[in-house]
């Protein structure tokens, strides 16, 4: 019998074309709103590396203002000192261990046709590659030593490689950073993890950066600070090496950590470097050391902010005042099927047929909508891609999952919208309509 | 076939209330063509209504073909009205966006059969009422009169034994009446019991029964005698839709 209801519901969708149209684009518009909000709340909250986001931890150790914390209510501060991030690395407690911050620099390809361009840069540890699962194109990433030994070796993105050496495996050729010479030891598959969760204080949703090096090229080569830095007192020399002798915070540490025994043997661990840097006068408010992983980091950073929250449930109820004007055309619709319905009835079908015939139609109505509604998602979220630009760029892509979930919402949305109207239309008296017709 | 004793409808409204039928009383044996006549508003179609289940009565008893109506529930309602019954009504109630085939399609879809079996039906019966080939035209594209046939062929598919007919003649002309008149005689010689609702007082008298119901009771029943040698060799040649 199905085969038979859709036949006679896509007879009754041409009977009333603008009826059904409207109905379409009733469901369509509440769709392509929703799911335009739906996908930005969907991918700002995705979870980034779920083969191990439970294993990976953000550190905070409260090294901040005695009488003030760095955030209310008593949040410790969201990144460390050059002092504690090189000490923490330093004692190798985790499984991995990551130290990172950004900069930027003049790169100066070997083409003399290649234009020097400033580059975004992540300072980090050799870990940071397989910590992260960071896909290789060519080569690999550098080993501890080159950390250590402050080895000028780079690692390129894909587009950075692209753009300096045109694509070509570039693993030991050079090229000019920051008036140094830097040999590329590795280029990055593409790479986008959405958000940029190793670091949301820089964008959640910015790309990557073009270029990874040793983290301690910093002092090196006194690096300029790229993304936020807060301090709580002033730097007491200064100078280059003043400040990172200072109590300012512009570093980050991931650690991967397998189980929980090991995430409290690296908090008990955490606890002791900061009563030891308690002796030694600094960290004076009490213990507050944390380990977030993936996902509480995300969420104790907002990385989806309140407006897209809110964005999300006013465009849930234009959907239910568009599924609202639904019932109303439904109503009207089936109103005018009154005869046939109670010619159906007299000849032999039950309430219960009758009802899933029209749910039928509902239901094709809904899911024209969703597709319809699809395409106005999409377009809702080029839309956005061109009002925010390259923030946008990663939030504004539709996935299968959230084609399906369209599909899937159209449809219970629709037959939502249908029940009343398809009850209401098969508990009419047949008699009452048969001598009307 | 159909036995009602004392069948009692009341339609109420907060201020009125109306007895449709009152001690209604009648028994059409199987085979039969009985036809209903009274004045506007006698009750008429209450009965046909409550004949062929599509309304609910308040007191009484009603027996459809040995069975007791009275407490079937919507499901069983409606396969009894579709085994064992056919409707023809006044205005042909087609459905304008199916072609003839479909239309005499409905019953036997919800019926259950196969679609060789549903096509089978559906092709005898419009061969039987003359529109074998006009099967894909729209009720739109026919006359009052094969419109009519065509819902007589609706109601003949699921080989009914019982044809409720409400005025079919209503909206006819007196060449297209007596032509469908004389289709359910035929119809009725082959075995199919008819009640027919009427106000034309020729077709009553074309039965072989006629009831009279006022205030919602019958009031008179008319034996009609037995037709004319030219009828009955007229009903013999042409058969009904037996399939």
């Amino acid at each position: 019998m199905f085969n038979y209801y859709l036949r006679l519901a896509l007879l009754s969708i041409r009977r009333n074309p603008i009826l059904s149209g409207l109905m379409v684009a009733a469901i369509a518009l509440g769709i392509g709103a929703s799911m335009t909000t739906i996908t930005v709340n969907y991918l700002m909250s995705s979870n980034p590396i779920p083969q191990k986001s439970e294993q990976l931890y953000y550190v905070q150790v409260d090294s901040w203002d005695p009488n003030n914390p760095a955030e209310e209510p008593n949040e410790p501060p969201d990144q460390l000192t050059w002092t504690d991030a090189n000490n923490l690395y330093a004692a190798q407690k985790a499984e991995r261990q990551v130290i990172m911050a950004t900069t930027a620099a003049v790169v100066e390809p070997p083409s003399q046709d290649a234009k020097p361009f400033n580059a975004y840069i992540r300072l980090t540890t050799n870990e940071f590659f397989p910590m992260f699962d960071v896909p290789f194109l060519y080569g690999g990433h550098w080993q501890a030593s080159a950390d250590k030994g402050r080895e000028q070796v780079v690692v390129l993105s894909r587009k950075s490689n692209d753009k300096i050496f045109g694509g070509e495996n570039s693993v030991g050729r050079s090229l000019r950073l920051a008036g140094r010479q830097f040999t590329v030891v590795g280029v990055l598959e593409s790479w986008y993890p959405a958000p940029k969760f190793y670091d949301v204080g820089t964008g959640a949703f910015d790309e990557p950066e073009d270029l990874y090096i040793p983290f301690l090229l910093k002092e090196e080569l006194q690096l300029p600070n790229g993304g936020n830095t807060n301090c709580w007192k002033t730097p007491e020399e200064d100078s280059f090496a003043g400040f990172l002798r200072s109590e300012c915070i512009h570093y980050q540490m991931w650690v991967e950590l397998p189980n929980e025994q090991d995430k409290q043997a690296y908090l008990a661990f955490l606890n002791n470097y900061a009563n030891e840097q308690k002796a030694l006068g600094r960290f004076s408010r009490p213990l507050n050391n944390r380990l977030s992983d993936v996902m509480q980091w995300m969420e104790n950073r907002q990385v989806v902010t309140d407006d897209a929250r809110v964005m999300l449930w006013l465009s849930l109820m234009f959907l239910v005042v568009c599924l609202l004007n639904t019932v109303g055309l439904l109503l009207a619709k089936f109103s005018g099927k009154s005869a046939e319905i109670g010619l159906r009835r007299a000849i032999g079908a039950s309430r219960q047929a009758l009802f899933y015939q029209h749910l039928v139609e509902t239901a094709c109505i809904g899911l024209t909508g969703g597709i319809a509604g699809l395409a106005l998602a999409y377009l809702g979220l080029l839309g956005i891609g061109s009002l925010y630009g390259s923030f946008a760029d990663n939030l504004t892509s539709l996935d299968i999952n959230m084609v399906l979930l369209a599909l899937l919402l159209s449809l219970i949305s629709s037959i939502a919208a249908g029940l009343y109207p398809t009850w209401r239309a098969c508990s009419i008296a047949p008699a009452s309509q048969l001598k009307s017709q | 076939m159909l036995n009602m004793q004392n069948v009692t409808k009341i339609f109420r409204t907060d201020l009125v209330e109306t007895r449709a039928l009152s001690d209604f009383n009648l028994h059409v044996k199987e085979g039969e063509f009985v036809t209903v006549t009274g004045p506007s508003g006698s009750g008429k179609t209450t009965f046909l209504n409550i004949a062929g289940l599509l309304e609910s009565f308040d007191d009484g008893v009603y027996d459809l073909d040995g069975q007791n109506v009275r407490h079937l529930n919507d499901t069983q309602r409606s396969r009894l009205r579709n085994e064992k019954i056919g409707f023809i009504f006044q205005s042909f109630n087609l459905i304008p966006d199916l072609d003839l085939f479909d239309n005499v399609d409905v019953p036997l879809r919800y019926r259950g059969f196969n679609s060789s079996e549903r096509k089978r039906r559906i092709e005898r019966c419009l061969e039987l009422v003359g529109l074998a080939n006009r099967m894909k035209h729209l009720p739109a594209q026919l006359s009052g009169g094969q419109q009519q046939r065509v819902a007589i062929a609706r109601a003949l598919a699921g080989e009914p034994r019982f044809l409720l007919a409400d005025e079919p003649t209503g909206n006819l002309d007196s060449k297209m009446a007596h032509s469908v008149m004389q289709l359910l005689k035929d119809i009725n010689d082959e075995g199919t019991t008819i009640v027919m609702v009427t106000h034309d007082p020729s077709l009553a008298r074309e039965a072989k029964r006629n009831i009279f119901v006022k205030d919602g009771k019958v009031s008179d029943v008319t034996h009609i005698t037995a037709s004319t040698p030219e009828q009955v060799a007229s009903i013999s040649a042409s058969g009904a839709c037996h399939v």
